[in-house]
């Protein structure tokens, strides 16, 4: 089949859907390639290249969408290129099929059959068609430079001679593919990064990218991201309020925020307020990546740069990725071509329209001349739902104190009748035993004791040394041989002496022993 | 010189030696404890040389000396692995010397028995104390002689035949003589018996007869515990040679003995008592030998054991983020704790993490393994306990499992009719690739098939451990 990239005639535009590199992939599929001259411009990638990576060039959109059985783009299409597409054509780009119903009918009645690369579903197979994520992921890392090139100071803390150089804090608003990549830049350029998100399980990922997670003082039955396809879900007006009282908090002592925050078909919340604007330092930078619905700062001005009159400086381009069109390019291109070869399954240049493909039937929106948005829900679940944390009970303070208490009784009761049998015995053999073999009785039953208690509190990993030394120091049997070689007997004598001479070993090397084990155990 | 004296070092040294065992509890503090246990023999040693009671210094110091030295070399020469065996050897010197010093303890007493009055007040030293005794305290001391020569005997033969287990001179497998447990019963049935005739007529006859019944307890007990047990039988000898030291105390009327008996023989019961917990094991099954009747057929293990060279092993170490590293007895015999340190070592230079997962009872000594990688320069903050991280598994690219068996038995877990059912395991299965180093197809110390070796993520790596690794390590790069 014949791929054809045309040039994109959306303003500002400087992405393209093919690059020479994915092109070769693509003819290895079967398929041949054809682009529009000059679309590759912009992004970097002369028409040459393309030619010797064997790309037919043509010279307008009107020859390319004639030449082409599949449009591949970045942008949307524009009313005027609907009415190129023609029937049986397959167009990929992006869609935003639930925001634009107008294009979605337009495409059908051309009897096109549209493929949007925002509805590629969220599951692992289909992460390698995952532009969103790819284009997000440029956005937030793009975020962090365009803030730094507005902000008058370095991220990275630092003493010089000329003086000492506080660091940039930056915080990060939704820590999805953006915000996370946004960390990582950040973090990597020095900067103290702290960063919020309304779904509590993202916690460790941020804190994995090496930013602070912020945390709400705020309990509320948190939906699992799991059942919105790892999206974040609106959250209750409570949870707004907790949020936006953290962010004031926070807001006079931040250099650099940027939101990323948005809910699938929804404008963006406001989450940086005016009067936070208002609170932050001079010279401080704002960028809403949330702009283009409208931003999370109540500020944002669309596709500007705006000074405020406290001197922030807030960026709400909504071209991100665009700007880094090289890289874009390289990526999208590169989703582009993994969702061609899942639709040539064959590897032989014939598209294979699988319909009961999750992915493939997930991001199909219009075919034969039907519509075929919304997709049925996935077969495969996105994202594993988290297994209910096994919590014990939450048990009610008077069931705990019950059994608080109760624990306490039958620890009392145990002990008491340990205690009254032990105490008995003793009494017991008090009544018979003489004073004196009483007077030790006492001596040994008090060291079994502490010998237990102490023993408790030994280390695992010290157990062989325990050992060794209760070894050597059960040699203090040497003392009755020593208190018996005095004795007249010669029998005596000599088994006393042969008792020291054993105990001698066992003292020496015992306590030898002893002391090579431990001095090995070293902290790295 | 005075009483007064040797009570007061006695006293010290009673507190040095709890400090002893108490500063174990940490490693660094653990070096500091050593030193207070030497002090405390020292001050021992040199209070009873003067104090009353002691004579024949030259005898005594010539003695001390001789053994001290002996236990020197020994100590200075053995290598690491053989730790087991040693600390074996030594119980059973305790052992004896119990034995002898009960012995004297009845030649003393029988010798004063046959004084008149006069002769009695020219006794000195321990005659003298024996002497001055009443009637009933003569009957308690022959009652404590009689218990002091019996746990002194059986730790003897016990450790004897511990130390021969554990050297591999003995075989390693549970035996018992036909009559099981009833014989050991017999021949403590027969020392009661004995105790009873004793402390009637302090017959010398009986002490003897005794003596030999006691060391027949201690050499059947022992036969019949296998292998895998050992561990918990070292420390229960160690127990027993304090409850001998504390008889022995009782006999003497020395108060330090008592303590420190008591002390060793508490603590020894205590870490028998925490191992046993660890296997999930009943102590008294333990001590009375062997394992639990199975109630049912143990599960059939299918599929086969697939084996793997050292460049596989080596490619996937490489591969690896994180490693866990499972250490047996098979490392400490093929001494190839250095090899283990060094892959370590290049493995964590590479920045990957690489931790060790310790079970309770690896090895054939409680913490042998942790004193195996120390000698190794294993940064022992890496060195994990099961409970620390049996939970990352799941998580872990790589576990090797270096001459371990029993510990990371999956049947412990899944086949309820396993002799180990129940016993806490390392799940090693959950990582993502399992290498066993492993000599053959044997099975480990219980004698059971493992099916960690069928698994479907676990490859065989087969020979000796210390050749394996070193194999590996041209290869990590």
């Amino acid at each position: 089949m014949k791929i054809g990239a045309p040039r994109e005639i959306f303003e500002g535009e400087n992405r393209v859907a093919l690059t020479p590199d994915s092109a070769v992939q693509l003819q290895k599929l079967g398929h041949v390639c054809v682009l529009e001259a000059g679309a590759g411009a912009k992004a970097g990638f002369s028409d040459a290249a393309y030619r010797t990576a064997g790309v037919e060039i043509v010279t307008t959109a009107a020859e390319l969408y004639a030449a082409a059985d599949v449009v591949v783009k970045v942008r949307g299409p524009e009313p005027s290129e609907v009415a190129m597409l023609r029937q049986g054509q397959t167009l990929i780009s992006f869609f935003w099929p639930a925001q634009n119903p107008e294009l979605l009918e337009a495409a059908k009645e051309r009897g096109a059959t549209v493929v949007a690369m925002d509805m590629v579903p969220r599951i692992s197979r289909a992460q390698k068609m995952d532009a969103l994520s790819s284009m997000a992921n440029i956005a937030g890392y793009r975020a962090v430079i365009e803030a730094g090139n507005n902000f008058g100071r370095f991220f990275t803390g630092q003493v010089t001679a000329a003086g000492k150089v506080p660091p940039a804090k930056v915080l990060i608003v939704g820590a999805g593919v953006a915000g996370l990549a946004a960390i990582g830049t950040s973090t990597s350029l020095g900067a103290i990064t702290l960063a919020f998100d309304v779904r509590p399980e993202v916690a460790e990922q941020i804190e994995s990218m090496g930013a602070e997670f912020v945390y709400l003082d705020f309990s509320e039955a948190q939906t699992d991201g799991a059942a919105t396809g790892g999206y974040a879900a609106p959250s209750s007006p409570e949870f707004r309020e907790a949020q936006l009282k953290k962010f004031r908090e926070l807001a006079p002592d931040i250099d650099i925020v940027i939101t990323t925050a948005l809910i699938p078909g929804r404008p963006a919340p406001k989450l940086w307020t005016e009067d936070m604007v208002q609170m932050m330092k001079p010279g401080s930078v704002i960028v809403d990546l949330a702009a283009e619905r409208g931003g999370n700062c109540d500020l944002t001005v669309p596709d500007e740069k705006i000074v405020t009159e406290n001197g922030v400086t807030i960026v709400g381009y909504t071209d991100f990725p665009s700007r880094m069109a090289a890289q874009a390019s390289t990526l999208y291109a590169n989703n582009i071509r993994h969702m061609m070869s899942d639709l040539t399954p064959k590897k032989d240049g014939v598209v294979d329209h699988n319909m009961e493909d999750d992915v493939i039937r997930g991001a199909t929106v219009t075919k034969d001349g039907a519509i075929t948005y919304p997709p049925p829900p996935p077969k495969v679940q996105a994202i594993a739902a988290q297994k209910p944390k096994e919590k014990a009970k939450e048990l009610t303070p008077e069931e705990k104190r019950a059994q608080e208490a109760a624990a306490f009784r039958k620890q009392t009761r145990d002990q008491v009748l340990m205690l009254a049998i032990g105490g008995g015995l003793i009494l017991l053999a008090g009544l018979f035993a003489p004073a004196s073999f009483m007077a030790h009785f006492i001596v040994f039953v008090l060291s079994v004791y502490v010998g237990v208690q102490v023993i408790w509190n030994v280390s695992h990993s010290l157990h062989t040394p325990l050992m060794a030394v209760t070894n050597a120091i059960s040699s203090i049997i040497i003392l009755g041989a020593l208190m018996q070689i005095g004795s007249g007997n010669w029998l005596v004598v000599i088994l006393a002496a042969a008792s020291v001479f054993m105990a001698g070993i066992n003292i020496f090397g015992g306590f030898m022993v002893t002391r090579r084990m431990l001095a090995m155990f070293q902290k790295s | 010189m005075e009483y007064g004296f040797t009570t007061a070092a006695y006293v010290v040294a009673a507190v040095l030696f709890i400090q002893s065992l108490g500063g174990l509890s940490g490693q660094e503090s653990a070096k500091r404890a050593v030193w207070y246990g030497i002090v405390g023999m020292a001050l021992a040693v040199a209070a009873t040389l003067v104090g009353p009671g002691a004579g024949n210094w030259l005898i005594s110091v010539v003695m001390v000396a001789a053994g001290g030295a002996i236990g020197w070399v020994v100590a200075k020469r053995v290598q690491m692995t053989e730790m087991p065996q040693l600390v074996a050897a030594m119980h059973s010197l305790v052992g004896l010397a119990a034995v002898f010093i009960g012995y004297n303890t009845h030649i003393e007493l029988a010798r004063v028995a046959g004084m008149d009055e006069a002769a009695r007040a020219a006794l000195h030293g321990f005659a003298a104390v024996v002497a001055h005794k009443t009637p009933v305290e003569v009957s308690i001391l022959r009652v404590e002689t009689f218990l002091g020569v019996f746990i002194g005997a059986v730790t003897f033969t016990g450790s004897v035949i511990a130390f021969g287990k554990l050297a591999g001179r003995v075989d390693g497998k549970a035996k018992k003589l036909p009559g099981g447990h009833m014989l050991n019963a017999g021949a403590a049935v027969l020392s009661l018996a004995l105790l009873l005739v004793y402390l009637q007529s302090g017959s010398t006859l009986a002490l003897i007869v005794m003596t030999l019944a006691a060391f027949f307890i201690g050499y059947h007990l022992i036969m019949g515990i296998g292998g895998a047990d050992m561990p918990v039988v070292v420390s229960m000898l160690n127990s027993y040679s304090g409850w001998a030291a504390a008889a022995i105390g009782f006999s003497l009327s020395n108060d330090l003995l008592i303590v420190v008996g008591a002390l060793v023989g508490s603590s020894g019961a205590i870490l028998s008592y925490i191992m046993c917990k660890a296997m999930n094991r009943s102590f008294v099954s333990v001590i009375l030998g062997g394992f639990g009747g199975t109630t049912g057929p143990a599960m059939e293990v299918t599929g086969e054991q697939i084996a793997i060279d050292a460049e596989g092993v080596a490619a996937a170490l490489n591969d690896a983020d994180s490693v866990i590293i499972i250490p047996g007895y098979g490392m400490a015999v093929a001494q190839a704790q250095q090899s283990v340190s060094e892959l370590t070592r290049k493995l964590r230079a590479k920045g990957k993490n690489v931790r060790f997962a310790i079970h309770p009872v690896a090895g054939r000594l409680p913490g042998h393994m942790n004193v195996l990688l120390a000698e190794a320069k294993v940064p022992y903050d890496i060195v994990l306990e099961m409970d620390e991280i049996n939970e990352d598994f799941p998580e872990t690219d790589v576990a090797i499992v270096i001459g371990s068996n029993d510990i990371v038995n999956p049947a412990a877990q899944e086949d309820p009719n396993s002799p180990i059912a129940g016993m806490p395991v390392l799940e090693c299965w959950k990582a993502k690739q399992v290498f066993v180093s492993k000599r053959g197809q044997g099975t480990g110390y219980s004698g059971i098939e493992n099916p960690l070796f069928y698994k479907e993520n676990t490859r065989m790596f087969y020979g000796d451990a210390k050749k394996s690794i070193d194999a590996l390590l041209p290869m990590i790069e």
